[in-house]
């Protein structure tokens, strides 16, 4: 195995590029290096991109976005003094992975670019509507989170392609995000379903919404049901049946020992309805 | 393969070289090259956390970092957290309320115990267990490490 250290994202995208072998990105390492050790993946070529300049920045634009360097850690969001304020359901379904020792390393680009379709920061990215910088050998393009998932462990990236930067839309007035999952303990385990909303209001009445589940198909999926059935109500009863349906309706689940299909496909449903009402409620200032 | 990196870093605040392999992580270098062998390998792939070290002050896992990846880093380990032939308070009240018996553990426990007393020197019960939840221990059952860990903590508080 040959260890890069590049100094911008153009050379580790070349040394990507032009890798005959396999070849993977080293930011926190909470998941290359259990492939690596439990002998999944052995890669000839491990690209570490923090040594070029920002991965570790956190930064608020003028506009009110935020742009995130690849290599921020989870425990670096959580204890950044405003980005929770904005965004607390992207931050705390952050927080969700792994244990204080894995939150020291792992990485939002991590957890969406593993490829798991129950990674918990990746349905609260894609109902934020967070956007990535891809660069590549032929330059760079922006993606949104959720055209990235290509199926369990696979990504729409091309060959030499490398994500180089994570921006967060500008969190704006009267709106909210709210992320949950289910899990059979408490601490420290996948998602068997997981949640992420965002939406905002005009008084008490949504007007923009984004619905995303996680854990209940292939990818992690952006529900535009989901977000039809709230937009324009007061998140009132029919609302959040409306809304439950929706979830259910577009799950295709798989059944294993964590969780059957019927028992997925109604967790969907329960776990929207709940996000909802907290997204709702953070939108109102409550 | 024979192409070895060479590391320049800081242990428990002693400048430290060395020369590694690629794939090694730095639970490996620290054992095997440093002759460190406080922090344990329980299991090698980020569960158990009896590999705990801090690097830059940050709490990880050490089975899940590389030891390319400590040029330029800091690096705190069990070695460090005695002064001299003195206990930490943490190690005192571990052994006053048999918060141990094998001890496969106890490194890891210790060192990410000392790294939340630094962050918050007043934790509640349910943030020491939050905490302390990626270290596993199959001897104790926890409730007397949570218990060291609280009074350590007022300890310390009192002393300062
Ligand atoms: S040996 Fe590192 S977490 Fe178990
Ligand atoms: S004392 Fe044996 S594992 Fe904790």
């Amino acid at each position: 195995m040959k260890y890069h250290t590049p100094a911008s994202f153009a050379d580790a995208a070349a040394i990507a590029a032009s890798a005959s072998g396999v070849t993977r990105f080293l930011a926190g390492g909470t998941d290359v290096l259990v492939q690596m050790r439990s002998d999944i993946v052995m890669p000839d070529d491990l690209i570490d991109i923090k040594h070029i300049d920002g991965v570790k920045d956190i930064t608020q634009n003028a506009d009110g976005s935020w742009t995130l360097g690849v290599a921020v850690a989870g425990a670096e969001m959580s204890e950044h003094p405003t980005l929770g304020k904005d965004w607390p359901g992207l931050v705390e379904a952050t927080d969700l992975i792994g244990s204080t020792q894995v939150q020291g390393r792992a990485t939002l680009v991590g957890n969406l670019c593993n490829g798991s379709p129950a990674a918990d920061s990746v349905p609260a990215q894609v109902a934020a509507g967070v956007t990535m910088t891809v660069t590549g050998p032929n330059g760079d393009r922006v993606a949104a989170v959720e055209d990235l998932p290509a199926g369990p462990g696979r990504l729409n990236l091309e060959k030499g392609e490398v994500i180089s930067a994570v921006h967060i839309p500008a969190r704006g007035d009267n709106a909210g995000d709210a992320y949950l999952r289910f899990i059979p303990r408490t601490e420290m385990d996948i998602a068997v379903v997981g949640c992420g909303i965002s939406l905002r209001l005009d008084g008490d009445t949504i007007t923009e919404a984004r619905v995303s589940l996680g854990a209940v198909a292939p990818t992690v999926l952006l529900v535009e049901d989901c977000a039809k059935a709230i937009i324009g109500t007061t998140l009132d009863d029919a609302a959040l049946d409306a809304l439950a349906k929706a979830a259910e309706a577009a799950c295709n689940p798989i059944d294993d020992k964590r969780g059957t299909i019927e028992f997925r496909t109604d967790v969907a449903g329960v776990l929207a309805r709940r996000a909802a009402k907290i997204a709702y409620a953070r939108a109102k200032g409550e | 393969m024979s192409n070895k990196i060479h590391v320049s870093t800081k242990v428990n605040g002693d400048a430290v070289e060395f020369l590694c392999d690629p794939r090694e992580t730095l639970l490996d270098v620290l054992r095997d090259r440093l002759n460190l062998t406080g922090a344990k390998e329980g299991c090698g792939t980020g569960d158990c956390g009896a590999c705990s070290v801090t690097v830059d002050g940050r709490l990880i896992c050490s089975c899940l970092m590389l030891g390319a990846e400590a040029e330029g880093k800091e690096i705190g380990t069990i070695e460090g957290v005695a002064e001299g032939g003195e206990l930490h308070p943490l190690q005192r009240k571990f052994i006053e309320h048999a918060a141990l018996q094998c001890g496969v553990c106890t490194p890891g426990i210790l060192v990410a115990a000392k790294n939340l007393l630094e962050k918050n020197p007043d934790p509640t019960e349910e943030q020491v267990r939050y905490w302390l939840a990626g270290n596993l221990c199959r001897c104790t059952g926890y409730d007397k490490i949570i218990r060291a860990v609280l009074d350590a903590a007022e300890e310390m508080r009192g002393a300062a």
